[in-house]
């Protein structure tokens, strides 16, 4: 007898359920497994010649999102961020490779079953798509409509939505006499009101000013941290990825080729576009009449201009002084900046090094050993 | 004027009316379905089907180019069988509402290509089904631009009953060519025109009401 009650405490959803690598560490919430998206100028791929290529917005996507986080996916326009989020919720559906949401195989439905299944994902987008005939309430309400829920049901349900974005006052208005960041968080309000376990932000900010913009995502952060709810966004703004992003995926031309912890990304980014975005984002590229300057090949009597990034202890540690004592060097800073990002320091400067060809190896080397990020951008001719 | 002719304009004044009401609201309940239908055929749209949408546009097109004296004529058959008559208002108001369908048809599928096409987005997304979206998203947000095609239709339904009158259907239009034309009166042309006129400006006015009061962008 005291076995089988015993037998009640066994984990029979785990033993049910396939093993998957990585399923062990944390549950994963949405996976895009081998995503690619190809456009047919003549619509449908069906008994179409090989020879018609078509256009491929995406190539080969493997994305993972782990349960409770908030994902960014940042790119340049027609990178394939659109399409990306789009086959998440099967608004696109991929040409080949499969979308799992919440351990449910998405790709393989249709009908009535996607619909169901569309019910747990929320989306909200650039340009809010709030119906204008509907009021604000109406317009929360509508997925509710959509479930089948009753009129009573759906009056609690909104009603605190309405509480949880600030808009508690504006029940009975139109979209049309509302701001922006207020209709965004209409929008949100209604991608909640179904409980979904995924949130898709399609450019959520874009058409939003910055203090506005601002206060979208502490709303989404904190939506995020008290109702666990999983984020996936798409943004080709920096800031978004910096102010709520856990993890973050770089897309280029249909493929993710980067993907990282925020505060890495923004330390050191691996590939050359990751680079120029986060350049761009702390706008530290050398003055342009230094640029003219800049050589790629060292001089006789030149020196080197670097790049230096540093995180972590460097940060705090008085290395140019130090540089100047033990490299004999003297350093000139042309250009420098300190970012927070999430629990990280990181700053950057463009210096040039002043000395003897073996002095600025050396000084280069000294920094190096120091874990910071050295980028030689070229050598300036000494001024005799 | 005499009370005969009083009674001469007010029964055809209601004639004009009964046809325009009876071709009007038959149209509306078979155009604005075929509107429907128009938009979520094409291709990419909720409910795609390129042949099927093209076959329709075809229909709903010799429906529109067909002059409506020609239409009156050559469907004569066809009225007869459905009313049991050429003559009088009910034959009038076939002829109306065959000419007035794929005529409020192109004007809903016109008001509904106004609509963002990101709301049909946001509703998939929300998991609705294509009834959903056609009554929930599609109709509500074409509210305003559906009134306005049925205001456009109701006007031109009030100068095509003029015509009808030309063949026996009765109304203002017949009341104009008979007392009007043939026998040279003046004053009842002027009063025809005169309540044709007002007539217009009413469903046009009312129309514009309607159309206001559903617009909320």
């Amino acid at each position: 007898m005291a076995t089988r009650e015993g037998g009640l405490f066994l984990p029979t959803r785990c033993t049910a359920r396939p093993w998957r690598p990585g399923a062990l560490l944390v549950a994963q919430m949405i996976r895009l497994h081998n995503v690619s998206k190809t456009y047919y100028p003549h619509g449908r791929s069906r008994g179409r010649p090989a020879s018609d290529a078509g256009v491929t917005a995406l190539k080969s996507v493997d994305l993972h999102v782990p349960k409770g986080q908030i994902h960014g996916v940042i790119g340049l326009s027609g990178a394939g961020k659109s399409t990306l989020i789009r086959c998440v919720n099967l608004l696109e559906r991929p040409t080949t490779g499969s979308v799992f949401v919440d351990d449910q195989e998405l790709t393989s439905l249709s009908g009535q079953a996607l619909n169901q299944a569309r019910h747990r994902i929320g989306m909200i987008f650039q340009h809010f798509n709030l119906l204008t005939s509907r009021t604000v309430f109406a317009n929360v309400a509508l997925p509710l409509e959509l479930m089948g829920m009753k009129r009573g049901e759906i009056r609690e349900r909104v009603l605190p939505l309405l509480d949880l974005v600030g808009l508690a006052d504006k029940v009975s208005q139109y979209p049309a006499q509302l701001s922006g960041g207020q209709k965004q968080r209409v929008a949100i309000a209604r991608a909640l009101a179904s409980r979904p376990r995924v949130l898709l932000c399609d450019e959520a900010t874009s058409a939003l000013d910055p203090h506005t913009t601002g206060a979208i995502l502490e709303l989404l952060r904190d939506i995020n941290h008290k109702l666990g709810l999983t984020i996936l966004l798409i943004t080709h703004e920096m800031e978004v990825v910096k102010s709520i992003c856990h993890r973050v995926s770089l897309i280029s031309e249909g493929k993710l080729v980067e993907e990282a912890e925020v505060g890495d990304f923004f330390t050191a980014p691996r590939t050359h576009l990751g680079r120029s975005f986060l350049n761009d984002f702390l706008e530290l590229e050398p003055p342009r009449a230094l640029i003219e300057r800049l050589e790629e090949a060292p001089g006789e009597h030149s020196h080197p201009v670097v790049r230096l990034a540093f995180s972590g202890d460097a940060v705090s540690t008085p290395l140019i002084s130090r540089l100047a004592r033990e490299c004999g060097v003297d350093v000139s800073i042309l250009q420098a900046k300190v970012e927070s990002i999430q629990d990280r320091t990181l700053g950057l400067m463009i210096a040039e090094l002043m000395g003897t060809a073996d002095e600025t190896r050396e000084a280069i080397d000294y920094l190096e050993s120091h874990d910071l990020k050295v980028e030689v951008l070229g050598h300036v001719q000494r001024d005799v | 004027m005499s009370s005969a002719m009083f009674e001469l304009i007010l029964e055809a004044t209601l004639d004009t009316l009964y046809m325009v009401a009876i071709s009007g609201v038959i149209a509306a309940l078979f155009g604005i379905p075929l509107g429907v239908l128009l938009y979520v055929t094409r291709p990419q749209q909720i409910l795609a089907q390129p042949v099927a949408n093209r076959l329709l546009g075809v229909i709903t097109n010799i429906g529109r180019s067909i002059p409506f004296i020609i239409l009156m004529v050559a469907i004569i058959p066809f009225t007869r069988m459905l009313v049991g008559t050429s003559i009088g208002t009910n034959a009038a108001a076939v002829p109306l509402t065959i000419a007035a369908i794929p005529f409020i048809a192109r004007l809903v599928e016109g008001a509904l290509n106004e609509i963002n096409p990101g709301l049909v987005e946001a509703a998939q997304s929300m998991g609705a089904t294509p009834w959903q979206i056609i009554t929930k998203v599609l109709l509500p947000e074409a509210r305003g631009g559906i009134f306005t095609a049925l205001t456009v239709t109701v006007v031109t339904l009030i100068s095509y009953s003029a015509m009808a009158g030309a063949v026996g259907g009765g109304g203002l239009g017949d009341l104009g060519i008979r007392y009007g034309y043939n026998r040279f009166s003046p004053t009842v042309m002027l009063i025809t025109v005169v309540i044709l006129v007002v007539m217009v400006q009413g469903f046009q006015s009312l129309g514009d009401y309607l159309v206001r009061k559903s617009d909320h962008k």
